[in-house]
């Protein structure tokens, strides 16, 4: 016989007011339900400008892709003339330009030094680029670099960002691992 | 209606007062589906001697009652006893309704030869098996089925696939609830707690319509226990662990069941895995943390009946440091080096990349069975799927996810079974569903996925036919109407110049631009049709041969249509179109199968033309400030994949057992001329299963498994212009890794640990001589092997 007396309809009703006010329940929780969903891109580069000066002289080389990947390609620009044997001090400098003002990135990899290093190959093997600022650890960063050019030539420079590389590294970005944030190609020419 | 059981109270306080013995009942006892009369069922008189048989007509009489109130028991073969209270004084006739769909309510009666339909290509994974994986996914237990095979990121996020198609295209059926979890991204695994399913069912075809026209690939169906109405208290509880990973799970259910019908059951598990180990080492940043709790409860009546059930399921995935790269030259590094680039010592952390996936999944299901007619069941569900990754970032945001999605899906779907008929059954009902995904902002980064809203609505009809007693035949329709309007801000260059849809879709814009970016407004309607027919006949001895024909139909997913951007887990730009049609598939398969112990076999040919298949291919790279970045874009072909799987089961002696099934796959894009992307190569697996019942039924295994190199695959390597080393490098992303053969130990005991429980101890070695080898359907197969010799320690209890 049965000691148990439930009505199974009864029991539905209530089931069924329970999910009601569950879902009520989800649905006004949310804290993070919302309907703007323009993201502003806040890790965006996309403005990458290596500065060269020694005394007055002033050259600069510009990659800008305003509109992040895809959308317009990416631009190169320099101002200046880079001159045989001088020594320039060089800059660089990464910006966001869709913020405004534009936020400047290289503050980022300055803080996060340990965790980033930049990397300067030329393929005018007369040109030696070196590292002038370190981490906490005394490894360097390459924010701040020294510039000299030998003979005259035509070429490319490299300027590549690592993440999480490893550090010490010797000086390759072949061996230095991590994962790139900025690799862009600059042509060079030193007259 | 009459409800048998609530009569049934009034008997507890009845007075018993002497009296003649002259009294006399009457009745008639009636099949309740179909109201026709039942013949030789018993009336039997509790604490009395009297009783009757049904003649011809259902009609009993039963003379000489003492009593006036009293208890009658009517039974009958195969239909659930009765009992049934009388008074005589009120009514001196009775008519008694048996119900003779006992495998429903009882558990017990359930075999695994049971199909979800009578004419379709099924096989289904039992508890033992499910128990095996225990400490694995949904997919690793599915690929034990010919057939299915896997697309996988790492190893523990492992996507289903079904004769190669996978994704969207495979239905997942969570207790009777079409699992929405965002199933459109390549390193979405389905969100699942194997240690929650009793039963799992794998459909190799689009035939099964009440649940969805979109079944191209197959189903997936993970199935409820029944109980029996018994008052019974009983559970388990598990533990396991593993040497690879340093970890395990422990997992413990309770199920409660009474006699009325009522049950409930409580299941949760906890799953942890540290970094788990190649042969040659540590893959760092691979383990997992995972949290899982289900509940049911449920009443199983005669007439009537509801049952409620919650998942919850809480992934926090790590997804090996290695696959993280930044640009072309990083992913040509990553492939030509030998070993990962990042090996630290074993760890349990769970550092970047990583995936928190969260699920919520509830429903209540209700039915009653209308008298000569059928059964009626109403169904609503709403399930939320959170889904955040973590990616490397610089500054404050190592805890801000580059995407955080959540999507809300709810549904209602009332069904009408209709059983009266001897040899005919139909199924009918409609669907209603409402989708919203909501792209989370706060992430600062451009939702891959934007906002938007779905709504479905489908009606449906299939039937199934006895044409004579060894075969069987059914069909079925449906028609799905389905509208998504999504809010999308795009690169104004990209919407006027680079794809064009200014022009081919000026009715989405806003009008608004912002940054240079485009608001829009994207609105799309489909109309789905799919159909199917299956034919079954059993053949003389215990052959049994299968025919099925599925039309199915898939409108493009979310991800094929607004994918647009950098998807930061993937490392890779990923770029959908809205010029997307819908797929179109016609399945064709057949089996020819023999149900033997002795020796068995399962033939089972298939082919499927795909008009329309949407693929997502290597297309070449982007400059960015990243340097060249990988693209990878949704494009629209026609497709065929065809090809065999072979099961074969034979006895070599009463204890030992031999298993072996192999699959033969062919997928082609016929309209490039070229091999279908990510398919299946061969594999056979052989097994060798010594089990003695007697002997605490002991049972130890060996497997094999072999999996050939894809030789078929479409080439889309390429070369890019690497700066740094001022050289043009080969992209090699397409050519497949080599053949393997891996080989497994299993065993199992179980010992009677006190009066009414048991104990079983498993212990199991995985790729037993420590293989290192790559698999063709892994995305991190460029960065690192797979997982090396496990050895595995598992300690059930029931009680």
């Amino acid at each position: 016989m049965k000691d148990f007396n439930l009505n199974p309809i009864k029991n539905l009703k209530l089931i069924a007011l329970f999910f009601a006010a569950s879902i009520a329940f989800t649905s006004c929780s949310s804290d993070d339900d919302d309907h703007d969903d323009h993201e502003h891109e806040e890790e965006l580069i996309t403005t990458v400008t290596y500065t060269l000066t020694s005394g007055t002289d002033v050259v600069t080389f510009t990659f800008q892709d305003l509109d992040g990947e895809g959308g317009n390609e990416p631009t190169y620009n320099q101002t200046g003339t880079l001159l045989a044997n001088t020594t320039y001090a060089g800059e660089i400098e990464l910006l966001n330009e869709t913020e405004s003002p534009a936020e400047d990135i290289t503050h980022e990899v300055e803080e996060e030094g340990d965790d980033h290093e930049f990397f300067y190959t030329s393929t005018i093997s007369d040109i030696s680029i070196t590292k002038d600022d370190t981490d906490e650890d005394g490894n360097p960063i390459g924010i701040e670099t020294t510039f000299t050019t030998g003979a005259a030539g035509t070429g490319s420079l490299i300027v590549v960002l690592k993440h999480e590389p490893t550090k010490p590294n010797d000086g390759s970005v072949a061996n230095a691992g991590g994962s790139t944030d900025v690799e862009v190609t600059f042509p060079l020419t030193v007259q | 209606m009459k409800n048998i059981f609530s009569v049934l109270f009034f008997l507890i306080n009845s007075i018993v007062i002497a009296q003649d013995c002259n009294h006399k009942l009457t009745g008639v006892v009636i099949d309740f589906h179909n109201n026709k009369p039942i013949e030789n069922a018993t009336i039997k008189v509790l604490n009395a001697s009297n009783y009757a048989i049904t003649d011809a007509n259902g009609n009993f009489t039963i003379n000489n009652l003492c009593q006036t109130n009293f208890t009658i028991e009517v039974a009958h073969i195969s239909c659930e006893t009765q009992t049934v209270s009388i008074n005589l004084n009120e009514d001196n006739s009775v008519s008694v309704f048996l119900e003779h769909h006992l495998e429903e309510l009882n558990e017990v009666v359930i075999q695994t030869s049971s199909r979800t339909e009578v004419t379709s290509i099924e096989q289904s994974l039992n508890q033992k098996t499910i128990e095996q994986f225990s400490d694995k996914s949904l997919g690793d237990a599915l690929k034990t089925v010919s057939g299915v095979s896997s697309l996988n990121t790492g190893n523990t996020i492992v996507k289903p696939m079904i004769h190669g198609l996978h994704s969207s295209r495979l239905l997942i059926i969570n207790n009777n609830v079409r699992l929405f979890d965002q199933e459109w991204g390549d390193e979405h695994a389905p969100n699942i707690d194997i240690n929650a399913s009793d039963r799992i069912e794998v459909i190799k075809g689009a035939n099964t319509l009440i649940y969805g026209s979109d079944a191209i690939g197959g189903l997936i169906l993970i199935k409820p226990k029944k109980y029996a109405t018994l008052d019974s208290l009983f559970g388990s509880s598990m533990l396991s662990f593993n040497s690879n990973g340093l970890g395990g799970i422990v997992n413990s259910e309770i199920i409660k069941t009474y006699q009325s019908g009522y049950y409930a059951k409580l299941q949760a598990s906890y799953k942890r895995f540290g970094d788990f180990k190649a042969p040659d080492y540590h893959l760092t940043n691979s383990g997992i943390e995972s949290m899982n709790l289900s509940a049911r409860l449920g009443y199983n009546g005669f007439e009537k009946g509801f049952d409620a059930y919650y998942s919850y399921v809480n992934n926090e995935i790590a997804i090996l440091q290695s696959s993280h790269i930044g640009n072309v030259n990083d992913l040509v590094m990553a492939i030509n080096r030998q070993e990962p680039r990042v090996i630290n010592d074993f760890s349990y952390n769970i550092n970047y990349p990583r995936q928190n996936i969260l699920h919520h999944l509830a429903k209540v299901e209700a039915y009653k069975r209308l008298q000569g007619l059928g059964k009626l069941s109403l169904q609503y569900d709403f399930q939320i799927n959170r889904r955040k990754e973590y990616d490397l970032r610089r500054g404050d945001r190592a805890n801000t996810p580059v995407i955080d999605l959540r999507l809300f899906t709810t549904s209602l779907q009332p069904n009408l079974e209709i059983d009266a008929f001897d040899d005919f059954e139909i199924n009918t009902g409609f669907l209603l569903r409402f989708q919203q995904n909501d792209a989370i902002s706060g992430t600062g980064v451009n939702p891959l996925i934007p906002d938007y809203e779905k709504y479905d609505a489908g009606i449906y009809a299939t039937g199934n036919y006895k044409l004579n007693l060894f075969s069987e035949i059914s069909a079925g329709i449906r028609y799905d109407f389905s509208r998504i309007e999504a809010k999308k801000w795009y690169n104004t260059t990209d919407w006027e110049d680079t794809y064009n849809y200014d022009e081919l879709f000026p009715e989405f814009e806003s009008g608004i631009t912002e940054n240079s970016e485009t608001l829009t407004y994207p609105k799309f309607s489909f109309h789905n049709i799919s159909a199917n027919f299956g034919y079954n006949r059993h053949l003389h001895n215990d052959f049994e041969l299968f025919f099925n024909y599925g039309l199915a139909s898939r409108m493009p997913n979310p991800s094929e249509l607004f994918s647009d951007g950098l998807h930061h887990s993937a490392a890779r730009i990923e770029i959908g179109q809205l010029t997307m049609n819908k797929e179109i598939a016609n399945k064709f398969m057949a089996s020819l199968v023999r149900n033997n112990h002795n020796f068995g076999f399962s033939v089972s040919p298939y082919f499927n033309y795909i008009k329309n298949y949407i693929q997502l291919i290597p297309d070449g790279i982007t400059t960015t400030v990243r340097g060249a970045f990988p693209v990878w874009e949704y494009n629209q072909l026609d497709a065929r994949i065809f090809g065999v799987d072979v099961d074969v089961n034979k006895a070599i002696t009463s204890t030992i057992d031999y298993k072996g099934s192999i699959s033969l796959l062919q997928g082609d894009n016929l309209s490039d001329d070229v091999a279908l992307i990510h398919m299946p190569s061969t594999n056979f697996t052989n097994s060798i299963s010594y089990y003695n019942k007697n002997l605490n039924q002991l049972s130890i295994g060996l497997t094999h498994k072999t999996v050939l190199q894809q030789k078929r695959y479409p080439d889309y390597n390429f070369y890019t212009y690497n700066a740094t080393v001022d050289d043009n490098v080969y992209v090699d992303i397409s050519s497949p890794p080599s053949s393997y053969s891996l080989f497994g130990f299993n065993s199992s005991a179980t010992f009677k640990a006190f009066k009414t429980g048991a104990l079983k101890v498993e212990f199991n070695v995985e790729n037993i001589f420590n293989t290192a080898y790559r698999e063709y359907l892994n995305r991190l197969r460029y960065f690192a092997d797979e997982l090396g010799r496990n050895f595995n320690l598992k300690i059930k209890i029931n009680y």
